[in-house]
């Protein structure tokens, strides 16, 4: 049943944006021209293609990223059950985040927060 | 009052019930229902809220905003949107043009999605999900992909600065955001949206959780790529972000979902912190669902506070406060919730 819900909900979603787009498209006027193609660059003409290899700092911090969204996962079941379990649950958990911080810590030191 | 809405949807499902078909199509004959009206709702609250916006960064700015089109410039958004729907949709020759259009038509899915958990009022949720808050978290966050695809796709320096820029800066501000939440469901020891609300029946969380409340907040208007967070579209210095190339319809789409995500970031505030549609001082003789649009109003009208005073922050700035300072500070903010929920237990609360 929850599964039908978001299937739904995506569904009309998606329809919803084919639809506006699909009412401009019958009724929007149809120029064309080779300038009007161009892409946009304050002006002067177009200079290169911008597919290009683009800096790694953002790299850094999807990784950083990717290892505390991970973390929140585990986090998640552990809070839900937070009250039922007992001390034993919540100190493994402090050292669970307490070995994170250390990474968070080490990534600051070496300097991967840093905006360079 | 109070249960117009429920009594509507029951009716509904009756005069559905009457017809004899499977209890499936019967089901997803209502939940189509529901979706239409959501629909309705967000659209609807989307054009008020561009109107509200201009009027409020008029006031604020000693002007009046839009005041010509209708009654106080009421239709001015009106005639905005079909303006937009009018205009061309340029496709830019050197774009990939499969990707160009399928970001507009996907972008405003997620919001959308989110809205099925959303607790309106008493038993108001469309699907009461068992797994709500994890759902809004996960769901949202497919956001920062669509932007991405509009970034990448359009072929344009500028789109390409400002989808790289809403990646970092989403995915670096969405970590405080869910690890704020983390302290509510602590307390509440549940991820149903209506039986966190529930909870709150004698204390609301932004009391319990103050710290939670502004690290939610700032990483909201993180989310959602508004000053002093909208390095991603900022005008000076990058044209309009991911959206630069598009024109008409397509920058109409992405307006909108902006504005539902800042609905949605407010009635997610309003129902993990505020109380959602509990009435304060006992005032029951508004319903629920009014006291809960009461409250998003109070949170969009903060936004639109911070949109029209703040300047924006730099970029390093920007990713330097969401990791050394909003990562620390909610992993903090876990740590005393816990120990501060032991200690409670251990003195017999």
């Amino acid at each position: 049943m929850t599964g039908m819900a978001v299937f739904i909900f995506l569904m009309t979603g998606i329809i919803f944006g084919i639809g506006g787009l699909a009412v401009s498209f019958l009724i929007h006027p149809r120029r064309k021209s080779a300038v009007k193609g161009e892409t946009y660059e304050c002006g002067p003409p177009t200079q290169g293609p911008a597919w290009v290899r683009f800096r790694a700092q953002y790299f850094v911090y999807a990784l950083l990223f990717v290892i505390f969204d991970v973390e929140t996962i585990y986090l998640y079941p552990w809070a839900v059950k937070f009250n039922k379990l007992g001390m034993f649950a919540f100190i493994e958990m402090i050292i669970f985040i307490f070995i994170l911080v250390v990474g968070l810590w080490y990534a600051w030191k070496k300097g991967a927060l840093e905006w360079r | 009052m109070e249960n117009i809405f429920v009594n509507i949807s029951g009716s509904i499902r009756e005069l559905i019930g009457v017809l004899g078909l499977p209890p499936l199509f019967n089901e997803a004959v209502m939940i189509t229902v529901k979706v239409t009206g959501i629909l309705l709702f967000i659209v609807l609250n989307a054009l008020w809220l561009v109107y509200m916006e201009r009027k409020v960064a008029g006031y604020i700015q000693c002007r009046y905003g839009p005041n010509r089109v209708g009654p106080k410039g009421l239709l001015q958004t009106a005639a905005d949107i079909s303006k937009l729907i009018s205009k061309e949709i340029i496709i830019p020759s050197g774009a990939d043009k499969i990707l160009f259009l399928l970001a507009p038509v996907l972008i405003f899915t997620p919001p959308l999605m989110v809205f099925m958990v959303v607790p309106f009022g008493q038993n108001m949720a469309a699907v009461d999900l068992n797994i709500g808050v994890f759902y809004f978290l996960a769901v949202a966050s497919l956001s920062t992909v669509i932007f991405w695809i509009a970034g990448w796709a359009s072929n344009n320096k500028y789109s390409l600065l400002g989808g790289m820029r809403v990646v970092a800066q989403m995915i670096s501000y969405e970590l405080p955001m869910v690890l704020a939440v983390l302290g509510v469901v602590m307390i509440t020891g549940t991820l149903n949206m209506s039986d966190i609300v529930r909870a709150q029946e004698n204390l609301w969380f932004i009391f319990a959780q103050p710290v939670a409340f502004l690290i939610y907040f700032i990483a909201g208007v993180a989310e959602c790529n508004r000053v002093p967070f909208d390095l991603t579209e900022g005008e000076s210095e990058i044209v309009a972000g991911p959206f630069t190339e598009y024109s008409g319809m397509g920058f109409a789409l992405f307006f909108l979902a902006e504005y539902t995500n800042v609905m949605l970031v407010s009635f997610m505030a309003a129902t993990l912190f505020l109380g959602g549609w509990l009435a304060p001082f006992g005032l029951t003789i508004i319903p629920g669902w009014a006291w809960m649009l009461i409250k998003v109003y109070i949170m969009i009208f903060l936004f639109m506070w911070l949109r029209w005073t703040y300047p924006r922050v730099r970029v390093d700035q920007l990713m330097g406060f969401g990791w050394k300072v909003l990562v620390p500070l909610s992993l903090a903010n876990i740590f005393i919730t816990g120990v501060a929920i032991k200690v409670l237990d251990k003195m017999g609360w």
